[in-house]
């Protein structure tokens, strides 16, 4: 009893697990290059170029955390996420 | 007996006046002697559905009513020296963002804590500049009960009018004072709405720029439109900016729509200016001792007037000197070191004409004394 | 509604410094306001001066940039005046608590209905990085270059003590933590306070060696703990993050509304 799940961290888990990468937008003129992105990001998908702005590098290893959009004090990053339902219609 | 002859405090009379004018909103704190304004409202706003708060001190009684202003609601605050002190920094808020309001100021002795219970008239220049940075401010005062309420409505009036703060100065004496009031009817003095946007919902809307007579229509916070309300100088839709042009502009439309009107804003009353070789100019209590020596000396024919001043600022420079082209003596009567004085030198040609009578102990300006001033000026000795 | 349609896009990017704490305040006090699915014309919001205050010119709702420490004066004004829209107080530490102090208690003592954010850097940025009531002993700061010898307040304990309804603290490390805890604090009626420790990389960070951005928010990671956690018992210096104090008490403008009917029951009006 102690470790079921409450129903919404089910439905959430479901949806975590189904979620895939459309696109990670960075809005280049709004990014100040502090690195909160590149650096909590678990799968490293980010990095910084030379202009100190974050540039997706690899796109294959994101799990749609959404840790790098939630944290960035720029409000530059978004990630567009693709859920299988929606892929079907679209 | 009329229902509406009262016989009332002054402080109780700005009350009757403000909820007269449409008082909707009081913030205020505890200070003599202008304390019965506040008690006063704490009875009658709720009765009639209004809203009054007693704050933590002054700066937040002044902050709460600029935030209620802006939501569209007419408000007021009341206190006396050591308050008004406090309040400054918010009344050049309520300039700089242009929103209306009416700040009481019941003067004391000061400076400091001074003589909570004693009449004074210190406060004239710091109504005008006791907050920082060029800016113009409208400042009423009246003598007689009848007159604090015509005032108190008018500061309203005003207040609404340019969208600015008002400050009523009135002192010790008026504020505790009793006497015959009558109330007017509704409808007897103008009451004056603020103007409000007729920009519709979803269209741009500047509240920052000014129609071509200077106003400025609001539109109420919570409203259709959103926008950005700010004490730094700031663009037609209210967000800050460094921008020359626009602070300059923004600069003069604050102080140009007082200035240019004057003859609008301005109020005094006069008695027996036309012939009169001496003229003394006063305001506020001290008017009434003035008024009472001007009647006295003319019953024995002498030359002597009084133009009694309502509108302190603007202070009417133009007027004061036309009115007192012809006289031999100005002298001006207040409860200060001169401050109104000061500005009487600055209007009239000749100021070597203009004179001051005082009194700064905490004691009330008597008819005597003024007699025993106009003996010395005259060489009669007292 | 998008997230983004809550911002005044034409003034990004912001004027906040490289890795500023505050932008990610914005990120999740927007987020949490659309999940609530207000409606932009039903908020105020209300700042004062400072750094933080400055974030009121980028939320698309009824926006009020007041004076130091006065905010919550100035929306206790909007509050009362108008009961029926939510207001929102984001205040830097100096704002809320040593210039605007006497307002913080006495907003929590009336317990009015608004959510006052303490956005705290524990220091003063916009003035150049002198300390604030909440640096604490040792911090270095541009007006304590030898080390501070002044104590700080514990927000926390201060708002429970001065009477908020609901009280919480949080990091800009923390986002999703940081997102939910504004949701209950906006939904609670009554006052209430939320803590944000955030990062100053430009003066907190640099005066203190304490590096960039990045190490600031894995400091928040290592040293804060969950309420009444096992690792908080073990190690009393770590900072507890959680909701403190969330209880049902008579909100200041529902007393006056009853007040007001009450006098008109009774025919008294």
């Amino acid at each position: 009893m102690k470790h079921t799940p409450k129903p919404d961290m089910v439905l959430k888990g479901i949806f975590m697990a189904k979620k895939t990468l459309k696109e990670i937008r960075i809005n280049r003129a709004w990014c100040k290059g502090c690195r909160i992105c590149v650096h909590f990001c678990p799968g490293q998908v980010l990095e910084c170029d030379a202009q100190d702005k974050a540039v997706v590098q690899r796109p294959q290893d994101c799990t749609c955390c959404m840790e790098c959009e939630l944290r960035c004090p720029d409000l530059a990053i978004e990630v567009i996420v693709e859920h299988p339902k929606e892929a079907a219609h679209g | 007996m009329d229902d509406n002859v009262r016989f009332l405090q002054g402080n109780d009379v700005c009350v009757q006046a403000a909820l007269y004018a449409g008082l909707e909103f009081f913030a205020g704190y505890p200070i003599t002697p202008s304390t019965e304004i506040a008690e006063n409202l704490a009875y009658h706003l709720p009765r009639q559905g209004g809203k009054f708060i007693q704050m933590e001190d002054e700066i937040a009684s002044m902050c709460a009513i600029i935030g209620a202003s802006l939501t569209g609601r007419k408000v007021m605050t009341a206190t006396s020296g050591p308050g008004f002190s406090l309040m400054q920094e918010s009344l050049g808020f309520a300039i700089m963002a242009e929103i209306p309001c009416v700040i009481v100021n019941v003067q004391r002795g000061g400076p400091s804590t001074g003589l909570p219970t004693g009449p004074s008239q210190g406060d004239v220049l710091q109504a005008r500049w006791g907050t920082h940075g060029d800016h113009a401010i409208i400042v009423l005062t009246a003598s007689n009960h009848q007159d604090v309420f015509r005032m108190t409505v008018d500061a309203f009036n005003l207040a609404e009018t340019y969208r600015t703060p008002v400050i009523l100065l009135l002192d010790e004496v008026i504020g505790h004072m009793r006497e015959k009031v009558i109330l007017p009817e509704k409808g007897a003095i103008p009451v004056v709405d603020r103007l409000r946007t007729s920009v519709k919902a979803g269209i741009d809307y500047h509240p920052y720029l000014p129609r071509e007579d200077g106003r400025l229509p609001m539109s109420d916070f919570g409203g259709e439109h959103r926008y950005h309300v700010t004490g730094l100088f700031h663009d037609m839709w209210g967000f800050p900016t460094t921008n020359p042009k626009i602070v300059h502009g923004l600069l003069r439309h604050l102080n140009d729509k007082i200035k240019n009107n004057i003859s609008d804003i301005n109020r005094m009353k006069e008695y027996f200016i036309d012939d009169a070789r001496t003229i003394l100019i006063s305001y506020g209590s001290s008017a009434r001792s003035a008024l009472h020596v001007v009647h006295n000396r003319r019953a024995r024919g002498e030359r002597i007037g009084l133009l009694e001043l309502q509108t302190l600022w603007p202070f009417p420079y133009t007027q004061v000197a036309e009115k007192c082209e012809k006289a031999r003596q100005i002298v001006v009567v207040e409860m200060n070191m001169g401050q109104v004085l000061l500005q009487v030198k600055r209007a009239v040609s000749r100021p070597e004409r203009v004179m001051l009578a005082n009194r700064i102990d905490g004691v009330f300006i008597t008819p005597t004394d003024i007699r025993n001033i106009l003996r010395l000026i005259h060489g009669k000795g007292v | 509604m998008a997230v983004q349609d809550y911002i005044r896009k034409r003034f990004f990017p912001h004027l906040w410094c490289q890795g500023c704490g505050h932008g990610i305040v914005l990120n999740s006090l927007i987020r949490a306001i659309e999940e609530l699915g207000i409606r932009k014309n039903d908020l105020v919001m209300v700042s004062g001066i400072g750094c933080s205050s400055r974030i009121t010119g980028y939320v698309d709702v009824h926006t009020l940039h007041t004076l130091h420490g006065r905010a919550l004066a100035f929306a206790t004004g909007v509050k009362m005046s108008r009961p029926e829209l939510r207001v929102i107080v984001p205040m830097g530490d100096g704002d809320a608590l040593a210039i605007g102090g006497n307002h913080f208690i006495h907003s929590a003592r009336r317990n009015i209905d608004m959510t006052a954010l303490v956005m705290n850097n524990q220091i003063y940025g916009m003035t150049g990085g002198q300390f604030s009531p909440l640096s604490g002993p040792g911090v270095k700061a541009t007006t304590a270059p030898f080390g501070n010898i002044d104590h700080g307040f514990d927000v926390v304990k201060l708002a429970t003590a001065a009477g908020a309804s609901f009280v919480a603290r949080t990091t800009t490390y923390h986002v999703h933590q940081m997102i939910s805890i504004l949701k209950e604090a906006i939904s609670h009626k009554g006052f209430s306070v939320v803590e944000i420790m955030s990062q100053c990389p430009t003066y907190f960070g640099r005066k203190n060696k304490l590096g960039g951005a990045v190490d600031m928010l894995d400091y928040f990671k290592s040293h804060t703990t969950a309420k009444g956690s096992d690792a908080h018992k073990k190690d009393p210096l770590m900072i507890e993050r959680g909701i403190f104090v969330k209880e049902d008490r008579p909100e200041y403008c529902s007393d006056y509304d009853m007040l007001v009917k009450e006098l008109q029951l009774k025919g008294d009006a």
